[in-house]
């Protein structure tokens, strides 16, 4: 088992010396330099280039290259450019309140998705399955943004359940008082999010279920005189989990990683409404340091859903 | 006579049917047979003519929508046709063991094949997780498998096909069933494991005093296995006899045809005999007249009988319609 890890931990290394590369010189080419919006109309270019030289800017490439992973593994991701505070603390901040949404989001998106993609595999062709498709291709074909907005104006403005943005109230205090007004703010979100994303999963179970149905050692549990509802959460179930357990470990990882559209549209301070905002404002060491965070978290969910399956799967263990 | 008590399994007038399209047609219609116990029947006929089906209308393993099943399966005093699921559950893998085709597949990948065997004495003893996993690599010692007790905790994909199937094989023994199913146990092995098998197969019989079902459309597994023999045509049975008999003195046109298309090495003929045409789909089934007839236009209509059923020509061997008393190959002339 802990040879399987070990042999992916020496693979994702190259990886993320090639991506620290690829975002390295991606912020390179941007235009700009870390003086940009430091600088006041009356410096001079003189002064100007004393800075850069002061900086390392004028150093070979490489050397600055080597310089940023050195901060870089030491926590210093550079100063943002807009806001003048180190980009790590920035995005402290910003990370919990993405895990936190997003733990919620994959709590209802499983709690919703499993149920109904068991009932529908387990009914297919019934009406359970067929009421199913429909919401699934409901679903689908609405755009996320559409989806949020409607949501958003019935139940933030019209209904007035939940408050329509931020991550917890002004006016509450107490642990208890914070704890149940940054929930507040996040079920509204969550569950839309639970709501719309679901198809795969669902699809995925479903698909699963009427497979293994039909798969010969289901045939050969029953004509061990296995029950049938063993059978199904025994054997039929248990393989249907696989394609969902191949998902799950970049699943995990993505909590960190936010949703764009759904902090945007619920103006929820997180990580995917720090990206976008990084973009517009043209925050470059921000963006860099979470393209940077996004490519390491997707390479860390890879590692995850490998080391999930080798832990579900038999056949996927390396000896 | 004692003869009746050995009987383990009667079968009579069985029928049964598949919904297609809102219509049920029978894919085994009017089956007959006895099962002895230390005896080994086996089922041939090619692929479609309901071998399958009467297995699993045995055992209760078909689709309770969509099959309709109509005669007598005795077993002891239990009528097993339409029996409910929970007493269809008692009776497999405890008193009906059963073997399938494709030990890839028929094994669970998930579960370590130890485990598997032991789930079917979960359900029908009463032993504790220790006398299992015992009870277990006995079994795996009976089958003959090379280092039994790490054996118990492999997974299906870390063994070959040959140990796999007898790691099903343990499975349908676990319990001492009185029958045991094999459906196809070697068609999907190649040819040296095949004879391993069997030997294994007979093996187990001889100890247990078991009956065996064998399905195959395999004759040489039938003259290496058998002792009795029914040869069956599109969900009918056309021809039964003890194996010696059959092999020896076969009447039927389809068991001569079927005879005659296997290799011989020392045949003078150059070309393999080939029976013309296919099994008719389950639909197009002819439901009256020699179901036969249509694969051997040759012979004249007026030497079937119109209604064909089995006659025992001779102590013990069967053979439906009376075509075969003029029944001759198309090249014989």
């Amino acid at each position: 088992m802990w040879k399987t890890v070990l042999r992916r931990v020496l693979i994702m290394i190259p990886q993320l010396i090639l991506l620290s590369i690829i975002v390295f010189m991606l912020a390179k080419m941007m235009p700009g330099d870390p003086f940009t919006g430091l600088i006041n109309p009356n410096s001079s270019p003189k002064e100007i280039a004393r800075l850069k030289q002061a900086y390392g800017l004028n150093d070979p490439v490489p050397v600055q290259y080597v310089r940023w992973i050195k901060n870089l593994l030491h926590g210093d991701l550079g100063q943002s450019y807009i806001q003048h505070v180190p980009v790590a603390s920035l995005i402290a901040d910003r990370a919990q309140n993405t895990f936190w949404l997003s733990l919620l989001s994959t709590i209802f998106l499983y709690g919703i998705a499993i149920p109904m993609g068991i009932s529908a595999g387990k009914h297919e062709g019934e009406w359970q399955d067929r009421a199913i498709s429909v919401f699934n291709y409901v679903t689908y074909a609405i755009p996320g943004f559409v989806f949020y907005l409607l949501g958003l104006w019935l139940f933030g403005f019209t209904l007035g359940w939940f408050p329509i943005s931020g991550t917890v109230a002004a006016n509450a205090s107490g642990f208890w008082g914070v704890f149940f007004s940054r929930l507040q703010h996040m079920i509204l979100p969550a569950i839309l999010y639970a709501i719309i994303a679901t198809t795969g999963t669902v699809q995925y179970l479903r698909t699963g279920i009427i497979d293994n149905k039909v798969e010969d050692y289901v045939k050969t549990a029953r004509s061990k005189g296995v029950p049938e509802k063993v059978v199904f959460n025994k054997h039929i179930l248990r393989n249907s989990f696989l394609p969902i357990a191949a998902f799950m470990g970049n699943t995990i990882t993505g909590l960190l990683g936010g949703s764009l559209i759904i902090e945007t549209v619920f103006s929820f301070p997180g990580m995917g409404k720090l990206f976008l905002d990084s973009i517009s404002q043209r925050d470059y060491t921000t963006l860099t340091a979470l393209i940077m965070i996004f490519g390491t978290l997707t390479l860390l969910g890879n590692l995850l859903s490998d080391i999930i399956m080798s832990l579900v799967d038999p056949r996927i263990r390396v000896k | 006579m004692d003869n009746q008590q050995n009987v383990l399994l009667d079968v009579e007038k069985l029928h049964t049917g598949y919904r297609l399209q809102g219509e049920f047609y029978d894919a085994a219609d009017g089956i007959g047979f006895t099962l002895k116990c230390n005896e080994i029947l086996a089922i041939v006929g090619e692929s479609g003519c309901g071998k399958s089906t009467i297995v699993s209308s045995i055992v209760g393993l078909y689709d309770r929508k969509n099959t309709r099943v109509e005669g007598e399966i005795r077993y002891k005093n239990l009528n097993l046709v339409n029996l409910s699921e929970d007493l269809f559950n008692q009776v497999r893998g405890n008193n009906i063991g059963m073997i399938f085709q494709d030990p890839m597949a028929s094994l669970n990948p998930l579960m370590k094949v130890g485990d598997q065997v032991a789930e079917a004495l979960l359900y029908h003893t009463d032993m504790n997780k220790q006398q299992r996993r015992d009870r277990v690599i006995e079994l795996f010692n009976q089958v003959g498998m090379p280092k039994p007790e790490a054996m118990y905790d492999m997974y299906p994909h870390e063994l070959s096909g040959g140990l796999r199937q007898r790691v099903v094989i343990a499975m349908a023994v676990a319990c001492k069933p009185e029958i045991i199913i094999a459906d196809e146990p070697t068609t999907a092995l190649d040819v040296t494991i095949q004879a391993q098998i069997l030997d294994l197969l007979k093996k187990i019989q001889k100890e247990s005093d078991s009956g065996i079902i064998l399905i195959t459309h395999d004759l040489g597994v039938v003259a290496e296995t058998a002792d009795e023999v029914a040869v069956m045509y599109a969900g009918q049975i056309v021809e039964k006899a003890d194996v010696k008999t059959l092999f020896t003195h076969p009447l039927h046109p389809y068991t001569r045809s079927l005879l005659n298309s296997i290799p011989q090495s020392d045949g003078d003929k150059d070309d393999l005999h080939v029976i013309q045409g296919t099994v008719p789909s389950l639909k197009n089934m002819p439901r009256t007249g020699d179901r036969f007839a249509a694969r051997i236009p040759w012979i004249p209509a007026e030497a079937h009988e119109v209604d064909p059923q089995l006659h025992e020509v001779e102590p013990n061997h069967f053979v439906r319609c009376t075509c075969w008393k003029t029944f001759h190959f198309q090249d014989e002339g």
